[in-house]
């Protein structure tokens, strides 16, 4: 009776993991630049793995198994946004054409990839009192100090 | 259980030549970094499918090892990408 219900529960795992990384795999075939196909792959790649794991532990059934399947499952939950992060920085940074739709890239103009400093466009005295006068654009920090 | 550890395989696989695709039209070379990365992570999980299919708990070792591996290609390449020489893609 609990050996059947066990091998449903291993099942669903199974099935689930086998289309969660089908998932990633079509997603990285159609979405259109790099960071949206590192955005698929990372996060539905990384939870195929591990429900496999979980799969695998509860089909073992042993403590020495479901260590190994839980540092696996550690092991991937760490690495792969570390991964995805260089991968991302390098790609920015080579110059990888991104989608012509996407609403915003806030390191545009702002980084300079030669020196890797970053501009916040308020340097200046002049830049910081044309960002006071200016209503139109409010500013994500306070510029001004609290009475 | 049989014919589900079957199905698993086969959408795996189904996963791996969507991805090898992707791998061979990628247009610039951080495409195909991030698609071999998913192709080594559909990879550890046909290696706990195998474990499952033949009962035999070793092939969960192999699993670690490939992950590890997978993860040193991808900062290797990153940093190749960011700092190496000239390129051809």
């Amino acid at each position: 009776m609990i050996e059947t219900l066990i091998n449903w529960i291993i099942a669903g795992f199974m099935l689930a993991s086998g289309i969660f990384t089908l998932l990633a795999a079509i997603g990285i075939l159609r979405l259109p630049d790099l960071m949206t196909r590192m955005h698929a792959s990372t996060k539905a790649g990384a939870l195929g793995v591990a429900l496999m794991m979980i799969a695998a532990m509860l089909h073992f059934n042993d403590l020495v198994v479901m260590a190994k399947a839980m540092a696996v499952i550690l092991f991937i939950l760490m690495t792969a946004p570390i991964a995805a992060h260089a991968i991302g920085r390098a790609g920015y940074f080579v110059g990888v054409p991104i989608w012509v739709n996407t609403v915003k890239d806030e390191l545009f103009n702002r980084y300079d990839s030669d020196t890797h400093r970053l501009r916040s466009g308020l340097e200046t005295e002049e830049e910081l009192k044309g960002m006071r006068a200016s209503n139109k654009d409010k500013p994500r920090i306070r510029v001004t100090t609290k009475k | 259980m049989e014919i589900v550890i079957l199905i698993t395989f086969g959408l795996l696989s189904l996963s791996m030549i969507l991805i090898f695709i992707r791998l061979l039209m990628g247009p610039t070379l951080p495409d195909r970094v991030v698609a071999l990365e998913l192709l080594a992570t559909v990879i550890v999980a046909i290696t706990g499918t195998y474990a499952i299919f033949t009962d035999r708990s070793s092939f969960i070792d192999v699993a670690i090892v490939v992950a590890l591996t997978a993860f040193l290609a991808a900062i290797g390449f990153a940093r190749f990408l960011e700092r190496g020489g000239p390129r051809d893609d």
